[in-house]
């Protein structure tokens, strides 16, 4: 079998010439200085985390920007990607529109850019230098490296000189070093920015930036690669009529019939011949005589006829857990209160393109209180970072009435303010943009309303967050009446009357009322000792179940006052009998490698008391596999 | 409230272990501690007909533990129990600011502001009958000054009995009312006086001590230093009830002092529990009216909005629910305008003692 390397070398192939984009730089994202050095990071990351998962690789990946010269700066990019044949170096870095997607109809980041050849010619026509490619794949014990430039009249790649070099044990990769002009800023669209919410969304990866010396590394928040994505055939409805000609063009087939059953997606031999019917031409044209004007027949004619929906098992969401893990591991130095469980919607379809949203929502903690909400915008796990204005997930977030999930919002439109960040990816096999620059994401209704929807649940839950915290607060003052006050009651009052303090169990119940549940934590070199305080205030004796959510499901239980009567992802306990006022004690101790922020979500849930009488806990959900025996509740 | 000093602690005390009790048996049966304290509102003061004072109604509120902010009210009255307990024992007393001090080591049950304590002492007056003299609780004000032609008993510190004539034996700023003004005290004896005036503000009690008006007028001046205190409050129910003098309130035209004067006369709504013993319903408010305003052309401001609010609670407010009260409320609305009683001035100093009190004195039949 072929090497991953090989295989992709065989659908390497030459696709457009460009001379063009030396004039249309601005398509490229090279119209500022600032953006141009944000693009060049952008292609580079987006190839390799592409390449990367292609391969099935967790990505390590190390960006250097080194000031070299007064707004020049040498930009470094490496991966541990498969790494690229030597024979197909010199084209995919010096040739554009050169690469192996480009043909393919798949949710990949590779669409949202124009190659990482434009950086190098960006960097030739700015700086006059050129970039030096280095490449090793896994069955050479050698990398190639070479410096290239581009011919940007012929779009041809020219090779200066090339070397064999060892990489030090590196086992396979790509790096290379090009000098462009930029201007390095910090803020809302700076590099750093990119790559913080390139790794939101790629938990996956490890990415490193070093920016002039100065190190910030992004880890690896889990080991689970993206499932991978599926090529698929075009659908016939909502192509583009220039794609139709062309693939009909370019088609081996050699009837109309058998190019529309062959090479596009969810159609019959019957279907077909009806579109045909419709459109009517003979069926057994061949495809490569089909006119421009046939095409526009054939797309009139999808138009009228049933077809099947594309389908939609193609596109690869991040899901609910990982984007939970991508925010945490990004924003916890700001220790936010709340992460909404992420809502991952179901595929869908606008204009013939399966597409699918997710939304992500954290609250609180440190983030500003100050300001409109920060919004975090994705298409196939790409970070958008300008045109947030006139993007379909802007107008989504102005369309709702924030009042009612407690954020505020001026006259109940435009952007909510708050300690709030939103996290929209719409993931499709075709991004619908509003440009080619491909900066922001179009309003096309079926998009908004999914990003609306998705917006709601994560809003639903904030609110729900919102309510459960007023009422833990109002029940933490019992707290200090029980605990406090009233012990202190009972005693002075005993002291005045001379007598015994009386026991305050039933007392105390009848002011709390509910079941109280208390966490805390407690590090020491990677380990966590976790103590669950289960408190019965209600005047009943209790009986529940008790499930804790592990950090991690490979984090290992050390150690445990209480046996746990089920262990798995999740630790379980059955507690029976708990008297009124009576507590119960639960400590465990965890290892893994733990960090502070690893417990802040996990959660306790109860089984067997109801939501409004259970404080410091959530109920099991309905969803949760339940091994223990169902349980009544008594009180 | 009368007998033996010793006797009225001790009996203070009793009736405070008492709610100390209650908590105790509220959870020795495992109930949760709470006390049942009269509503001291506007809504809640009725006119006790017979004696002509308004007092609190039965309207009740209940102070429970479930809540933190009840459940610390309830340990604050057992602390201040036991401040007392101790005072009692120690044979001390401490003003109601010193207690509030106090309360800083009361740790959980530290009072927050002056006013929370103030008005705990109100509510443990009123739940045991007694009064925060007895609890051993003094006002730290000094109550007011009273100059006129008779004479003082007041037992002092060493528990000698100093006569003092309180035009006499005095200086300029007259006879100080002590805290405790209660018969084992002060008493009364040589009372030459027809009348007396209680006068608002300290400008014009000192205006009418150097015209020489209760010489002139055979007066008592009873000087009420704005809202007066409990004891100035008590002297005056005292002279007017043992002897016999009529009371005559003089203060500004504005709606802060029409309340000042329905304290004096009818109670205040704060300490509507305690009117039997404060109030004088016999008073007669002498002005100045609104009416005065227009018919001594006097100089005047324009009434702010907090006045207009204030003008308007009282329309509401049982107490003012007289012809003679409406119609000066309304009056006054209807001008917008207040004045003070140094208002009178523009026509020189003489004149509120020449002209302005004799021809209101003589409208009430006092002159």
């Amino acid at each position: 079998m072929a090497s991953i390397a090989e295989e992709l070398a065989e659908k390497q192939q030459e696709i457009s010439v460009g001379e063009f984009f030396e004039r249309n730089k601005h398509i490229l994202g090279f119209d500022s200085l600032t953006k141009a050095l944000v693009t060049a990071v952008k292609e580079g990351v987006d190839n390799s985390l592409d390449a990367c998962e292609e391969a099935k690789i967790l990505p390590e990946i190390k960006i250097e920007i080194e000031e070299v010269n007064d707004r020049e700066y040498k930009v470094a990019i490496e991966d541990n990607g498969p790494g690229i044949v030597k024979r197909k170096v010199p084209e995919v870095f010096g040739k554009l529109l050169y690469g192996s997607r480009f043909h393919e109809i798949s949710q990949s980041r590779g669409q949202q850019g124009i190659g990482v050849s434009a950086v190098v010619m960006y960097g030739q026509l700015t700086t006059g230098k050129a970039t030096i490619v280095r490449s090793k794949v896994k069955e050479k014990d050698y990398a190639n490296e070479m410096r290239i430039t581009m011919d940007t009249k012929k779009n041809e790649p020219e090779v200066l000189d090339e070397e064999v070099v060892l990489w030090g044990g590196k086992e396979h990769g790509m790096r290379f070093e090009t000098t462009v002009k930029g201007l390095l800023r910090r803020g809302k669209h700076s590099v750093f920015e990119y790559l913080k919410n390139t790794a939101i969304v790629n938990p996956h990866a490890r990415i490193e930036f070093d920016r002039d010396g100065e190190k910030t590394v992004f880890k690896r928040a889990t080991d689970q690669l993206p499932e991978k994505t599926e090529a698929v055939q075009p659908h016939l409805k909502g192509i583009e009529l220039g794609t139709l000609a062309k693939m009909a063009k370019n088609s081996k087939r050699r009837t109309l019939k058998s190019f529309l059953k062959h090479e596009f997606s969810r159609i019959s031999y019957s279907k077909a011949e009806e579109i045909c019917e419709e459109a009517d031409i003979d069926k057994k044209k061949n495809p490569s005589d089909l006119e421009v004007e046939d095409c526009k027949r054939v797309l009139k004619a999808a138009e009228k006829v049933k077809l099947m929906a594309p389908k939609t098992d193609c596109l690869s969401p991040i899901k609910g857990m990982l984007i939970k893990k991508g925010l945490k591991n990004v924003l916890k130095g700001q220790h936010p209160e709340y992460y909404a469980p992420p809502s991952t919607r179901d595929p869908t379809v606008y204009s013939g393109n399966p597409f699918q949203v997710e939304v992500g929502l954290v609250y609180g903690g440190d983030l500003p209180k100050e300001g409109s909400v920060k919004v975090l915008r994705f298409a196939n796990r790409v970070p958008l970072l300008y045109k947030k204005g006139g993007c379909a997930v802007t107008t989504a977030i102005k369309n709702i009435d924030w009042r009612i999930y407690d954020l505020d919002q001026r006259g109940g439109k435009g952007m909510p303010s708050g300690p709030v960040v939103i996290l929209v990816h719409v993931a499709s096999t075709r991004v619908p943009f509003t440009s080619e620059a491909k900066e922001a994401i179009a309003d096309i209704p079926t998009v908004i309303e999914e990003i609306e929807k998705g917006l709601r649940e994560c809003a639903r839950s904030l609110r729900t967050h919102l309510n459960k915290e007023k009422k833990r607060r109002k029940v933490k003052k019992k707290f200090t009446v029980v605990n406090d006050i009233l012990p202190m009651i009972a005693k002075k009052s005993a002291d005045i009357v001379g007598k015994e303090p009386p026991e305050l169990s039933k007392s105390m119940t009848k002011i709390m009322g509910v079941v109280y549940i208390e966490k805390g934590y407690e590090w020491n070199d990677g380990r966590c000792k976790v103590d669950i305080d289960i408190m019965n205030y209600t005047p009943k004796d209790k009986d529940m179940n008790l499930f804790f959510e592990k950090p991690y499901p490979e984090t290992e239980l050390l150690s445990s006052n209480l046996e746990p009567d089920y262990q798995g992802d999740h630790l379980e306990w059955r507690l029976e009998g708990l008297k009124p006022s009576e507590k119960k004690k639960i400590s465990l101790e965890f290892d893994g490698d733990l960090e502070k922020d690893d417990m802040a979500g996990t959660e306790i849930y109860i089984e067997g008391v109801t939501e409004t009488k259970l404080i410091g806990a959530e109920t099991l959900p309905d969803d949760w596999d339940i091994e223990l025996a169902e349980i009544e509740e008594r009180g | 409230m009368t007998g033996n000093k010793e006797d009225r602690y001790e009996e203070a005390l009793e009736e405070l272990k008492d709610i100390a009790k209650q908590f105790y048996e509220q959870l020795e049966d495992g109930e949760v501690p709470n006390m049942k304290i009269p509503t001291r509102s506007k809504s809640n003061i009725e006119l006790d007909r017979r004696k002509g004072v308004w007092r609190l109604g039965d309207s009740k509120t209940s102070r429970s533990a479930k809540k933190l902010k009840s459940a610390r009210m309830l340990l604050r009255t057992l602390y201040m129990l036991e401040l007392i307990q101790d005072m009692i024992e120690a044979g001390k007393s401490s003003t109601l600011r010193e207690m509030y001090y106090i309360s800083e080591g009361w740790e959980k049950a530290e009072f927050s502001k002056q006013s929370e304590s103030d008005s705990l002492a109100e509510d443990m007056e009123l739940v045991t009958g007694c009064l925060r003299e007895d609890f051993k609780l003094r006002p730290e004000e000094d109550g007011a000054r009273l100059i006129g032609d008779i004479t003082v008993e007041e037992i002092n510190r060493k528990g000698d009995v100093r006569k003092i004539n309180c035009r006499d034996d005095v200086g300029d700023s007259g006879y100080t009312i002590p805290y405790n003004v209660e018969s084992d005290k002060v008493t009364f004896s040589d009372v030459n006086v027809d009348f007396m005036i209680a006068i608002e503000t300290g400008g014009m009690f000192d205006r009418l001590v150097e015209n020489g008006f209760d010489e002139s007028a055979n007066a008592l001046l009873v000087h009420l230093k704005g809202q007066p205190a409990r004891a100035t409050r008590r002297v005056i129910k005292r002279l007017s009830e043992e002897e016999d003098i009529p009371v005559m309130v003089f203060t500004d035209a504005d709606p802060w002092s029409f309340r000042i004067f329905a304290s004096v006369a009818y109670g205040a709504i704060n300490t509507a529990y305690l009117s039997d013993f404060l109030a004088t319903p016999t008073s007669e408010y002498i002005g100045i009216t609104a009416s005065d305003i227009m018919s001594y052309d006097l100089p005047t401001d324009d009434l702010s909005k907090n006045d207009r609010k204030a003008l308007e609670q009282e329309l509401e407010d049982p107490r003012f629910d007289t012809p003679f009260w409406k119609e000066e409320i309304e009056t006054m609305l209807d001008i917008n305008k207040k004045a003070e009683q140094q208002a009178l001035a523009k026509y020189g100093l003489d004149y509120v003692t020449d002209t302005y009190l004799p021809e209101k004195l003589e409208q009430v039949g006092m002159m």
